[in-house]
């Protein structure tokens, strides 16, 4: 399993914990993979850059934490300062293309996606921005299927939120799939 | 439901683990990174029929547990650092008064408020000898969020069975990190009852005497059994007593209940420990740590090898012991400045084959920590 060890970096009340929350947990619940999710719970996670990290894997995971990301999601400027660091030289970097610019020079795959203006065009709905996120994170990194993330999002929340939460999903795939088309 | 499969955090495990377990009360006074615990029963406790307060401080809950634990309740408390610092002399209450009961504490850096959001072990030493004056105790501790699931349960029973406060030492990481949980059917993890008294109603009942077997069997307070409880020391009705042999004798009986069964309450996990040459002792989040260093050197052909104590007190000593007989070099790797190293120190033959790896900064310690210092030890250089 090649991108298993994700540092998930953005700012307060993006929906990044429950990002991360949702694909451990996909994994763990619905494909029978190891799973362990932490998040930092210092000042940082209030409002400043806050952390998750996921390690997915078919073996039992010893260390709890992420040490060298294969996969880092920042999606702010400050989350990207500060965790970049943190990036496997050759590992996948995925930012929101309107929240983070670009760094000029970075030992990795980049992908920038204009998963907030997209999320603000087609759906309406801020709220779901992580979930679109997430979804560009199953299609970029194949470690989770989509169906148990749709399980997982069906079983967490009330049914109103269903199908914004579906269509956030698919968008995030489908932005993901037009950029590596 | 058959098979009850959950993806939580270690803190929810444990309040899972005391409703396993047959948990009636819970009172706390919520504290980070113990919370978690709290905030579950609060929700989950009522649904049951148990009982969930939250009490003015620490000093007011562990009195409240001591109390329900007396009446006939299962009883826990779950704090950090600072509150158990607050609890220790209701603690030894518990002790002398022999009230079963489960205290958790979910340990960050210290002392004092210290660093409330980063992980520490801090308190092991706080768990052997917090509360004043001679005694025994119960400390269990826990890598993973299976494992704290059923230490917790097996806590409860270990406080029935000794008639004891147990303490359930866990640490942050393991607290607030989300793995997979699966609640085994009711039935499948022990649950020991409370042992109660067979004398019925109306004839003496000697609330401190304890049974050939050693076990004391209670009656709930308030019920038919008219009988004293105090701190003080007491003769076998539970009246204070200051008669020299009725002090030793209950002294005695207090350590020995539980360092005389050292053995059978004591709880460990091996990893690759049958030819190691190198031994490493660990518990808590630094056993993931040291596991995976293991994992790592055994990869290289290391002979090396993992003893998780998941029992920290009663002291497991003739385990260790008996491990580091057959190795070159020990490390205990924890997050403090050496506290269970120490006693692993004056356990083993050679105490100068003795080393710490240990990081006190609030960060989990590394597995490149133990590499280090592995590496010089043996010469090797970093």
């Amino acid at each position: 399993m090649e991108k298993n060890r994700f540092l998930l970096s953005g700012s307060g009340g993006q929906g990044v914990i429950t990002m991360g929350i949702l694909l451990a947990e996909s994994a763990a619940l619905h494909q029978g993979l190891e799973a362990i999710q932490s998040q930092s719970y210092g000042p940082e996670a209030r409002g400043g850059a806050t952390r998750c990290d996921v390690l997915i894997d078919r073996v039992p995971i010893a260390f709890p934490k992420v040490l060298e990301a294969n996969v880092l999601v920042c999606l702010t400027q400050e989350a990207l300062n500060k965790y970049l660091q943190f990036l496997r030289p050759g590992g996948l970097l995925l930012t929101d293309c309107t929240l983070v610019k670009a760094p000029s020079r970075v030992d990795a795959e980049h992908i920038g996606l204009p998963m907030h203006d997209s999320v603000i065009k087609e759906i309406g709905k801020i709220q779901t921005f992580n979930i679109c996120v997430l979804g560009a994170l199953l299609e970029l990194t194949k470690v989770v299927q989509a169906s148990s993330v749709e399980k997982n999002l069906e079983a967490r929340f009330a049914s109103q939120f269903h199908a914004a939460n579906k269509q956030a999903l698919d968008l995030g795939i489908s932005l993901a799939k037009a950029c590596t088309a | 439901m058959s098979n009850d499969i959950r993806f939580v955090q270690g803190n929810v495990a444990c309040a899972e683990g005391a409703l396993y377990a047959g948990l009636d009360f819970f009172a706390g006074y919520p504290i980070t990174p113990s919370t978690e615990v709290a905030e579950h029963l609060a929700e989950e406790l009522p649904k049951r029929g148990g009982k969930f307060i939250q009490m003015e401080d620490e000093i007011a809950s562990m009195c409240a547990v001591i109390g329900a634990s007396l009446a006939g309740s299962k009883s826990l408390t779950a704090t950090s650092g600072p509150g158990f610092s607050l609890m220790q002399e209701a603690l030894g209450y518990a002790c002398i008064a022999e009230a079963p009961c489960v205290v958790c504490s979910v340990m960050r850096g210290g002392p004092s408020t210290g660093l409330p959001t980063k992980v520490s072990q801090g308190d092991v030493n706080q768990a052997r000898w917090g509360t004043h004056g001679d005694h025994a105790i119960i400390a269990l501790t826990a890598s993973s969020v299976q494992d704290v699931f059923s230490v917790t349960v097996e806590a409860f029973t270990l406080a029935e069975t000794y008639r004891t406060p147990v303490i359930l030492l866990f640490d942050e990481v393991i607290g607030h990190m989300r793995e997979k949980l699966v609640v085994p059917p009711a039935g499948e993890l022990a649950v020991a009852p409370r042992l109660y008294t067979e004398v019925p109603a109306g004839q003496a009942f000697h609330p401190y005497l304890p049974r050939e077997d050693g076990r004391l069997p209670m009656a709930d307070f308030g019920s038919h059994h008219r009988h004293h409880v105090t701190g003080l020391f007491h003769d076998i009705w539970g009246f204070p007593t200051e008669k020299p042999e009725a002090v030793a004798k209950l002294l005695h009986r207090l350590v020995d209940k539980i360092e005389s069964h050292s053995q059978e309450i004591a709880r460990w996990k091996e990893y690759f420990l049958e030819d190691a040459r190198t031994l490493l002792i660990s518990y808590g989040s630094s056993a993931r740590t040291a596991r995976h260093q293991v994992e790592i050197m055994r990869a290289r052909g290391e002979k090396i090898g993992l003893l998780e104590l998941q029992t920290i007190w009663p002291f497991p000593a003739e385990l260790v012991r008996e491990h580091a007989a057959r190795c070159k070099n020990v490390y205990v790797v924890e997050m403090n400045m050496g506290q269970l190293f120490s006693t692993v120190k004056r356990t083993v033959e050679k105490p100068e084959r003795v080393y710490l790896v240990n990081r006190i900064d609030g960060e989990l310690v590394k597995p490149m920590d133990i590499e280090n210092v592995v590496r010089t030890v043996e010469g090797k250089g970093v």
